[in-house]
């Protein structure tokens, strides 16, 4: 019978793909918005990524990665004389304008790190394409791979090492390009040292965005960011990854996002539509579906059909869709997904748990359809099959 | 107490006695069958006639275990179908009865193989089996050559047979029609008539249809009237005496 049940949907091609066309589109919508977000949230974290170190030390009252009060610049050695410390260094992170050769203005997210150990540098450069330890050298930088896309001043040809640009009227030379991860604000990475990234900024008192600290072998990461709290009164992060603990610098970012911005809401907004739309449109074709078979159905119920029977029927059916729609939609996602990561926009993750949540969501509609037709067919009354 | 004398007789399908049935209540209650006493024989084609409205339809349902008997007596193949379960009668009527219906009821997105096929599947038969019986039943009532097509694909007529193959793919002891040939037009219907009668009498099995087809009365062994809720003929068809006037003047269709 359950053969049957399909040979009937997929018989009635109109309903068939009106039903999987809302499911696709639920799916699609949710799916890829959830991932946006995601990768939105992803893309706020950037910083922590580009200038890896297992510690963060900032000012007492920040909470996210982005937005940093000024340390003073003492605050370096007060973390370096911590026990459990095994080395300290200043970052300068801030955002800046950069004058091409041919007098555009570009916003970039300007990095300082200490010239001597380079901590702070970018995890790894592209093969070929510079040495980090020229950053030692007068006026260097290293950008990112979106910088020499982003900062050429003839649009067909990118940036190439030896390539010059200004920023705040001094002299910037590409000594190296790196790989590294998009900026919440879009604009591509650029390195130097501390010292000059002081020289590049129009100047203010205090210039100390933080510190980055990496603890002593055989201390743990939990103790030292305790110790440095202890010892100097400042906030200390770890730095491993979104959702690894409440003292996680990703963690309390991405949570500052998510609570201080209407993101969140916005997404979640489309992600509502798309859930409500999908339901709307597939309940309802799935109910005019049976309304259609009510004939047919009334029939194989004479003919002694079980309502436990058409009911496995009707749930066939409506899961059968639920699985088709599903399937397409996330191919569409992950269609989706390829162009977006190809082109570093927009931002693009997937954490394991959303296709599993659009799925609950998606059987969630599927149960909800059955369970209207299966509420239909069970007030069905065999006997009304001979009357017209 | 049966009459030595008259043939041995034929075994009896359903055994009907005092049944009455009403629609609605208060004051819009409405009396259909006021004490309905019938006999459905085996081995007999028995067409029940009557006028328009008379509860002709709602007497078939109540056999055929569609519909309850508000009281009386009323037994199908000696099963008491006022005291089964619902489920019960629902199995029942999955291995015992074959429908055939007015507007035939095929399903428009099956081809004639898998309509057929359907009272096998009810009753849980595999796909294979049942569809090879289907063919052979197809066969038997002429559409071989059609096995593949949607019902929608054949005329009136050869939908009508598809209906009657599917009446009889799982061999039911009792068949049951409500205006067989109605949707057809006479030579059609007489057509139909004639392929149902060549494939369906058997011994062993009952046949009840419910007809105003005057054209059709030649193939049935007894015909009953009903009028205003109750049985009030039973007229012997074979051929001994001429229909009663009330039953030959019957207009068709
Ligand atoms: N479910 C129902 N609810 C209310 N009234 C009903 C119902 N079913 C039948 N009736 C009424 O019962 C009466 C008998 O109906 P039924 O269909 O049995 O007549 P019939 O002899 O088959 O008529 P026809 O020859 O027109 O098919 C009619 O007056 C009809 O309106
Ligand atoms: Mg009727």
């Amino acid at each position: 019978m359950l053969r049957l049940a399909l040979k009937m949907l997929f018989g009635d091609t109109g309903k068939y793909l009106m039903l999987i066309a809302g499911l696709v589109f639920a799916t699609f919508l949710m799916a890829q918005q959830a991932a946006v977000f995601c990768g939105l949230m992803s893309w706020t974290t950037a910083t922590l990524k580009n200038v890896p170190a297992p510690i963060w030390v900032v000012e007492k009252q920040v909470e996210q990665v982005n937005e940093t009060n000024p340390l003073l610049d003492t605050d370096v050695a007060r973390v370096r004389s911590v026990d459990s410390i095994a080395w300290a260094s200043p970052i300068y992170s801030g955002i800046q304008r950069v004058r091409l050769a041919n007098g555009n203005f570009k916003i970039i997210q300007l990095i300082g790190i200490d010239a001597t150990t380079l901590a702070g540098a970018p995890p790894k450069l592209q093969p070929g394409q510079g040495r980090l330890e020229d950053l030692r050298l007068p006026h260097a930088v290293i950008i990112d791979d979106l910088g020499r896309k982003r900062l050429a001043s003839d649009k067909g040809r990118p940036v190439e090492l030896g390539d010059v640009f200004e920023l705040n009227d001094q002299e910037a030379r590409v000594v190296g390009i790196a790989d590294a991860m998009m900026s919440f604000t879009g604009g591509p990475y650029v390195w130097t040292t501390y010292e000059r990234a002081l020289q590049y900024t129009p100047a203010q008192r205090k210039m100390l965005s933080a510190v980055i600290a990496a603890p002593r072998p055989g201390v743990s990461v939990e103790q030292a960011v305790a110790d440095i709290e202890r010892q100097t009164g400042l906030r200390a992060f770890t730095n491993q990854g979104f959702g690894s603990s409440d003292k996680d610098f990703n963690t309390t970012t991405v949570w500052w996002y998510i609570r201080n911005t209407g993101i969140p809401i916005s997404f979640g907004i489309t992600v509502v539509v798309g859930f409500i739309v999908g339901m709307a449109i597939s309940c309802q074709t799935f109910y005019s579906f049976v309304m259609e078979n009510m004939k047919h159905l009334g029939a194989l119920k004479a003919m002694g059909t079980s309502n436990w029977t058409l009911c496995t029927m009707l749930t066939t059916q409506a899961f059968t869709v639920g699985f088709v729609g599903y399937g397409i939609g996330m191919l569409l996602t992950g269609l989706f997904a390829r162009a977006a990561l190809e082109n570093k926009q927009p931002p693009f993750y997937m954490p394991i748990s959303v296709p599993f949540a659009v799925l609950g969501v998606i059987l969630f509609i599927c149960s909800l359809s059955a369970l209207i037709g299966i509420w239909r067919v069970s007030r069905l009354e065999p006997a009304m099959v001979f009357r017209g | 107490m049966s009459d030595p004398v008259s043939p041995p007789q034929k075994p009896l399908a359903a055994c009907i006695r005092g049944v009455t049935r009403s629609f609605g209540d208060g004051g819009t209650k409405l009396l259909v069958l006021k004490g309905v006493d019938l006999d459905v024989r085996c081995g007999d084609i028995t067409m029940l006639v009557g006028p328009s409205g008379c509860g002709k339809t709602t007497l078939i349902s109540i056999i055929a275990g569609t519909l309850a008997a508000d009281d009386g007596q009323l037994e199908v193949f000696g099963n008491d179908l006022r005291k089964m379960s619902k489920a019960a009668i629902t199995r029942f009527r999955a291995h015992t009865i074959g429908f055939i219906f007015q507007q035939f009821n095929l399903i428009p997105t099956l081809n004639c193989i898998e309509n057929a096929s359907v009272p096998l599947l009810i009753q849980g038969c595999s796909t294979r089996l049942a569809e090879k019986k289907a063919r052979a039943l197809l066969e038997q009532v002429g559409l071989g050559e059609h096995a593949k097509k949607r019902p929608s694909q054949l005329s009136g007529g050869q939908q009508q047979r598809v209906a009657i193959a599917r009446a009889l793919v799982h061999d039911p002891r009792l068949i049951i029609c409500d205006e067989p040939t109605a949707a057809l037009d006479a030579k059609n219907g007489l057509l139909v008539m004639e392929i149902f009668e060549q494939v369906a009498r058997s011994p062993e099995r009952a046949v009840l249809i419910v007809t105003h087809d005057n054209r059709i009365f030649s193939h049935a062994n007894r015909i009953a009237s009903l009028d205003d809720g109750k049985v009030t003929d039973v007229h012997d068809a074979d051929g001994s005496s001429p229909l009663p006037d009330h039953i030959a003047n019957l207009a068709h269709g």
